[in-house]
């Protein structure tokens, strides 16, 4: 076996401009499958695992998310057995000096900001000024640096959904271990700033299941509470309301299927090819190797083989660059959806590079039988 | 002298199965590339195609959009009778107060829902200022009452805004009482109902979303503009209703850079592909290089010959590319325009100049992938040429 394994080396390595130039088509192909990959598991099937990010859930008003709820339901869903937290926060949207300054901008309840959010950073300094100014605003470290915003400034927001101009002291800077682009305020600010027939209501509600366990029974018991209320909600994880925004894109899943679908079709085409160009060269070989004693089937496992190590190698490169693609990919996405968590992760090397080897061998196995078969006496006329 | 093109042409018929191979592979990935190109033309056209010329849509300053606008009445009052608005037979100005809000609908794309805008309006002058706006079937909203028309986009694509369903927001339930056609506008997507009854709903009769005008001649639209936001008393801001629908095209921003970047990704892929089959074809054809020298070809019109015949591959790949989207054309999808924060629905569209921008990067790759080959069938040198089996 080890002989024969060499032979099939060999013959791999033979042309090496061809196999070179498959490899590298083969895997510009299995690096988009590999990005593809990532992509749709970020979207679809994404959790936030870290321990209170399966705890989180958001309830928001059943009509639509730009419809509010009454200020009211936060009392309401706080007795709702299993709730360890909740608060009321709220999208400001509002310009920031120029409309392409864009960021996410809530108003929220700074004492349970923490207790839902435990992962922000913010030294306790800062956390308590934060709690202690009406007026006062937190900010995404990655979010003041783009702006150039530092601790005891003072920044505006023109409001545009909400009437009014706001003016905040900048008290703290957070880290956090995923989107950092956010600023968060008072909503008891951005309340009584309003006159006063618009106050006390909130766009969504945020909480703290006591464990992840209890988290969809929380979700259910919630929106039961209010299903022959006026307003009617609508609660899910923290997750699914994030998943929830990429229907935005488009029919997504509909496109990445499609490409995925070209892709692997060209995969097979690419492979095929090159395998029947090299079989092709090979005839008059293939007829001494027969003379010589080699059967059918070990001609074939011979050619089989050959396609074999080339798509795994171009399976290999092709994750090496989905990989380093994906990193792009998710610091460049802003926080979108969940686009920041993508990654090539284990599991998708292996889906992807057992993906080669599997179409590379398939589309080589027309050829691969073609050769096999070859009768020795026409192999041997046979003048290429 | 120059080779024959025929030469080229048979050279590709001998290789019919490599030659399709290859051609297939670029096919894909023209395909690839043209449906991204068809769903931007597509969702282009769409939001180009609505709005009138000469209608202003005013919305309070600093907003971008309709939905997180506020328009008091008396602002309405103020800018009602400002000198430029057009005014109707019996001397009213063509001037629309609306209320903007949205909804979460089914839809047969997504189950889980996707918002869909409500406009409240008055039809008088509401419809007049979107004269392409035609009625497909049932009729119009009725003042006063809990009924709503859609547009013909809403009631295909979303099943619980079909023509006689009972739709669910606000206090109660509305009637779908009829369907509307704006042509290709992005107005299809939208459902339309009887202002006093949608704000009464949302409880913002005082304060609606934003005001459209109509402005006549046209040359006075950009003075009319800057005059309003020049008053410091009113703090409204205004833009053509054109401008407002044009500039959400970049809704499609995302999904075009991940086509694009796919697409030259695929490309790149095919190049190598192509390069594989046209280094095959000069290895095959080593002796006939060599004999076609030694008749007195010249190394530019063998390496001319090459690159041709990889052109000539190449676009065949292109053609087949084009024929393979062409089914595309026309079909109907939604994306989200992040300025109404709701879905926009739009079909596919297959133009020429999409076509051609198939043709010439099919052209591209053939280019990459030839120039490597016939460069080193140029470079042969006779003897050995002839020598080789």
């Amino acid at each position: 076996m080890g002989k024969f394994g060499s032979l099939v080396w060999k013959n791999a390595i033979r042309n090496k401009r061809r196999s070179l130039l498959t490899v590298f088509s083969i895997a510009a192909s299995f690096c988009l499958l590999g990005v593809l990959l990532a992509i749709y598991v970020a979207l679809f099937l994404s959790t936030d695992d870290s321990p209170a990010g399966a705890r989180r859930l958001v309830t928001r008003n059943r009509i639509s998310l730009t419809q509010v709820m009454p200020i009211s339901y936060e009392a309401k869903i706080r007795q709702v057995p299993g709730v360890e937290s909740i608060m009321a926060y709220q999208w400001f949207g509002g310009v920031y000096k120029e409309p392409k300054n864009f960021f996410a901008r809530f108003a929220c309840e700074p004492e349970q900001l923490f207790k839902i959010y435990p992962d922000y950073e913010l030294s306790d300094a800062e956390k308590k000024a934060f709690i202690a100014d009406r007026a006062g605003t937190i900010l995404g470290r990655d979010l003041a640096n783009k702006f150039k915003i530092k601790v005891g400034d003072k920044i505006t927001l023109k409001g545009d959904i909400f009437p009014v101009d706001l003016e905040f002291n900048v008290r703290g800077l957070f880290d956090a271990p995923k989107n950092e682009e956010t600023m968060w305020f008072n909503i008891d600010y951005l309340w009584k700033s309003l006159p006063a027939d618009r106050r006390d209501f909130a766009g969504t509600y945020l909480m703290l299941a006591q464990t992840p366990e209890a988290a969809p029974a929380i979700a259910q018991q919630v929106d039961s509470l209010f299903r022959n209320a006026q307003v009617k909600t609508k609660t899910e994880s923290e997750s699914a309301f994030a998943a929830s925004f990429v229907n935005f894109l488009g029919n997504v899943k509909l496109y990445l299927f499609a490409i995925s679908a070209a892709i692997t079709f060209t995969i097979m085409l690419v492979c095929g090819n090159t395998i029947a160009m090299s079989v092709r060269e090979r005839v008059r070989e293939v007829g001494i190797m027969k003379t010589l004693g080699f059967t059918n089937s070990e001609v074939l496992g011979m050619i089989l083989g050959e396609a074999t190590v080339i798509s795994f190698l171009g399976g290999i490169l092709g994750c090496c660059i989905a990989w380093v693609l994906c990193r792009g990919v998710a610091s460049a996405s802003g926080g979108f959806a969940n686009l920041e968590g993508m990654a090539l992760v284990p599991w998708m090397w292996a889906a992807v590079i057992g993906a080669a080897v599997v179409m590379g061998t398939i589309a080589a196995i027309l050829p691969a039988f073609g050769a096999s078969r070859t009768n020795i006496i026409d192999a041997m006329r046979y003048s290429g | 002298m120059k080779l024959p093109f025929s030469y080229n042409l048979r050279n590709l018929w001998v290789r019919k199965t490599t030659t399709l191979m290859t051609a297939l592979g670029i096919a894909l990935t023209v395909a690839v590339l043209l449906s991204i190109l068809a769903l931007v033309t597509g969702l282009q056209s769409a939001f180009s195609s609505t709005g009138v010329e000469g209608n202003v849509l005013v919305m309070r300053q600093s907003a971008e959009s309709e939905l997180s606008s506020n328009l008091t009445r008396t602002q309405f009052q103020d800018l009602k009778l400002r000198p430029g608005i057009k005014r109707d037979a019996s001397g009213q100005p063509l001037a629309s107060l609306e209320v903007v809000s949205t909804v979460q609908l089914k839809s047969i794309d997504y189950d889980s829902g996707i918002n869909i805008s409500i406009r409240g309006l008055k039809p008088d002058p509401g419809l007049k200022l979107r004269s392409e706006i035609k009625l497909a079937a049932g009729r119009w909203f009725a003042a006063g009452k809990r009924e709503v028309t859609v547009g013909k986009n809403v009631a295909k694509r979303n099943p619980e805004a079909a023509l006689g369903q009972d739709l669910s927001f606000g206090k109660a339930t509305w009637r779908v009482v009829g369907i509307f056609d704006a042509g290709e506008s992005a107005a299809n997507s939208e459902i339309w109902g009887d202002l006093d009854q949608i704000c009464s709903d949302d409880n913002r009769c005082d304060t609606l979303s934003s005001a459209l005008v109509r402005v006549e001649p046209i040359s006075n639209v950009e003075p009319f503009i800057k005059g309003l936001k020049d008053d410091q008393r009113l703090s409204l801001g205004a833009m053509t209703e054109k401008r407002y629908y044009e500039q959400q095209t970049s809704s499609a921003a995302p999904i075009q850079f991940l086509g694009i970047f796919i697409a030259i990704v695929m490309a790149v892929g095919s190049s190598f592909a192509a390069m594989n089959t046209m280094y095959a074809a000069v290895a095959r054809r080593s002796r006939e290089i060599g004999t076609l020298r030694v008749l007195g070809f010249s190394k530019l019109s063998v390496l001319l010959s090459f690159f041709l015949e990889s052109l000539v591959l190449a676009s065949i790949g292109g053609v087949l590319g084009c024929l393979l989207v062409l089914p595309l054309n026309g079909f109907t999808t939604g994306i989200g325009s992040l300025t109404t924060f709701s879905e926009v629905a739009f079909s596919f569209k297959i133009t020429p100049e999409v076509m051609l921008s198939g043709l010439l990067f099919a052209l591209f790759m053939g280019a990459l992938g030839g120039l490597l080959p016939a460069a080193s069938a140029a470079r042969k040198q006779i003897l050995d040429a002839l020598r080789d089996i």
